[in-house]
């Protein structure tokens, strides 16, 4: 059995989650760098599993397309984690990898009591070295430590944007696979699922994220942002204190107790900084502020930082980059 | 309705002062602990339930013996008794070690639902629940922003943020449910509350009471922490000032240099 496991996640409309192709490539330059670069499956679980494990198979060798029935009208992590539990539990040395989102977790735990094997959650950055080590950051971002296995196997969680995607030479095959044998564990119903208007691209998974903080003032202050970030094809995002405030959805917010994200920019307007949100944004590539106080914290870790009125600032900036684009 | 919530002591995050010991863990008596923020509203949650439907709320722990300050202030602001399951074994456990250690430390306890937050704030691994409640067979609702236990159906309803939305969740009860900062703000001990916190009972248990010696702890971790360094500086911030336009130039010009745009 292979040595690395990818288990990949499904969109609503069937297709691969962008986290799962990410997890796959980091999995296949893990696999690569262990000496056994075909030592490497993905497994998608669903009720009709096809689309997403052939889109996986763009990425890695094998994919087993597990069709699980109580997948459908059903909370998907539990399920899936049985299967994937039944499938790694083969060999000792498996090694479990996950995106880092909410299912993510808790397919992780799930399968973490189903198989004894250790957890090291929201990796930034997995290499092969003898073992496998996990770098994972620490204490607001102040650390960043490295972290093993004791035992051969494990399960690790993988931050978004941690890699880019980059599929195979040629697409790997789809092996259709059994559901785990007997569900054990209880299932909860889905009575209803219900989209909300507004939840595009997930956060996480955002290249540009354009941010509004108390500054921001209002729910109307968020157009200049949303403005912003549809004219730099990116995602809205925010702080608690605006969430709080309800000007815009929880689904949005980044910080401690919201979304983790790393994307090529973060436009920060009016947000000051402070560490609980800090530790949600600071691995961003490029991080731009507008702040009208020159001496907010986040003048200690953004690239650069725009001292003045953020709608002002703002408003200058999107005239500027229609300028560039017409 | 009986609701236990898992509460964690942690470092205080606003303090900043939390660092690594030569063993390679967290040196818990660097900073002041506060109770993980996550918990917080999850046990506001469940006080909120147990004002509707009545009952009682009991909060468990695994941590350092001190953990008890914390626990007065989860107590202050309303939860029914605590238990702290504390062991000098467990210092350095894993994260398969804390999900066995709760769930022996839950099997001596009756309950209705068992509440869990997000994550905490000094782990961030956020899968401890999911364990739990696979290790005793409970239901597994998570990402709550709404609980509706039914007590007289038996069933708990659950409505959980997904990415593109929300599902409408439902179980039998017991169940477990991890919580989320949607379901409101934590409140603050009242005089009163913190009054009455300091005659409520704190029940400890160890290792050997749960039955679990030698099972769990730093010895048998599953995980290790091999060296930490400072992460990657980003370098020196640039400072604009002047007038929108400026401020806007630079911005782009940024930008462009990256290849952003």
């Amino acid at each position: 059995m292979p040595r690395f496991w990818v288990v990949g996640e499904a969109n609503v409309d069937g297709s691969i989650a962008k986290i799962s192709t990410e997890v796959a490539t980091l999995a296949r330059s893990l696999a690569a760098d262990a000496g056994a670069p075909d030592d490497i499956a993905g497994i998608v679980v669903a009720a009709d599993p096809a689309r997403a494990a052939r889109e996986l198979a763009a990425f890695v060798p094998r994919v087993l397309a597990v069709a699980d029935p109580t997948a459908e009208g059903h909370a998907w992590a539990v399920p899936t984690a049985e299967s994937v539990a039944a499938i790694v539990n083969e060999d000792a040395d498996g090694i479990a990898l996950i995106g880092a989102g909410p299912d993510g977790r808790d397919v992780a735990g799930t399968l973490a009591a189903l198989t004894g094997r250790g957890v090291l959650a929201n990796a930034v950055g997995v290499r092969w070295d003898g073992r496998l080590v996990v770098e994972m950051s620490a204490f607001g971002g102040k650390l960043v430590t490295s972290s093993g296995f004791t035992g051969p196997g494990g399960i690790v969680t993988i931050r978004p944007n941690m890699v880019t995607a980059e599929p195979l030479g040629s697409a790997g095959e789809v092996v259709d696979h059994a559901p785990a044998a007997e569900p054990t564990l209880p299932r909860v119903i889905v009575r209803e699922s219900v989209a909300e208007a507004g939840a595009a691209v997930p956060i996480e998974e955002a290249r540009i994220i354009v941010s509004g903080g108390r500054g921001i003032g209002g729910p109307d202050g968020f157009e200049l942002v949303r403005d912003l970030a549809s004219e730099l094809g990116g995602a809205v995002g925010a702080t608690r204190a605006a969430v709080d405030s309800g000007w815009i959805p929880y689904s949005q917010q980044i910080g401690q107790t919201g979304k983790i994200v790393k994307p090529q920019l973060y436009l920060a307007l009016g947000i000051s900084g402070a560490i609980q949100h800090k530790v949600g944004m600071q691995t961003a590539e490029t991080i731009i502020a507008v702040n009208r106080d020159p001496d907010a914290p986040i003048s200690e870790f953004a690239d650069l930082l725009v001292v003045g009125d953020l709608f002002e600032v703002g408003r200058a900036l999107l005239v500027a980059l229609r300028g560039r684009s017409g | 309705m009986h609701i236990v919530v898992l509460t964690k002591p942690v470092p205080d995050p606003a303090a900043a002062a939390e660092r690594l010991g030569p063993d390679l863990r967290l040196d818990r008596a660097a900073s002041p602990a506060v109770v993980n923020g996550n918990d917080e509203y999850a046990l506001e949650a469940a006080l909120k339930l147990m004002e509707a439907h009545g009952g009682e709320v009991t909060i468990l722990t695994m941590a350092p013996p001190n953990a008890t300050d914390t626990m007065r202030k989860a107590l202050a602001m309303g939860a029914t008794r605590g238990v702290l399951v504390t062991d000098p074994a467990l210092a350095g456990s894993c994260v398969r070690s804390t999900d066995e250690v709760l769930a022996a430390a839950l099997r001596e306890l009756t309950y209705d639902l068992v509440f869990s937050g997000f994550d905490t704030s000094d782990g961030n691994a956020g899968v401890v629940g999911a364990a739990i409640a696979a290790r005793l067979r409970l239901p597994y609702l998570s990402n709550a922003a709404k609980i509706e236990p039914d007590p007289e159906a038996g069933v708990v309803r659950v409505r959980r943020i997904t990415a593109t939305g929300y599902d409408l969740l439902e179980a039998p009860m017991p169940a477990l449910v991890v919580c989320t900062q949607v379901l409101g703000e934590p409140r603050y001990p009242s005089l009163k509350g913190i009054m009455a916190a300091r005659s409520k009972e704190i029940a400890t248990r160890s290792v050997a009471d749960l039955g679990l010696e030698g099972a769990v702890g730093g010895a048998v971790a599953t995980t290790a922490v091999l060296d930490s360094q400072k992460p990657a500086s980003r370098g020196a911030t640039r400072v604009v000032r002047g007038t929108a336009e400026d401020g806007a130039r630079e911005i782009v010009e940024l930008l462009e240099s990256r290849r952003i745009v």
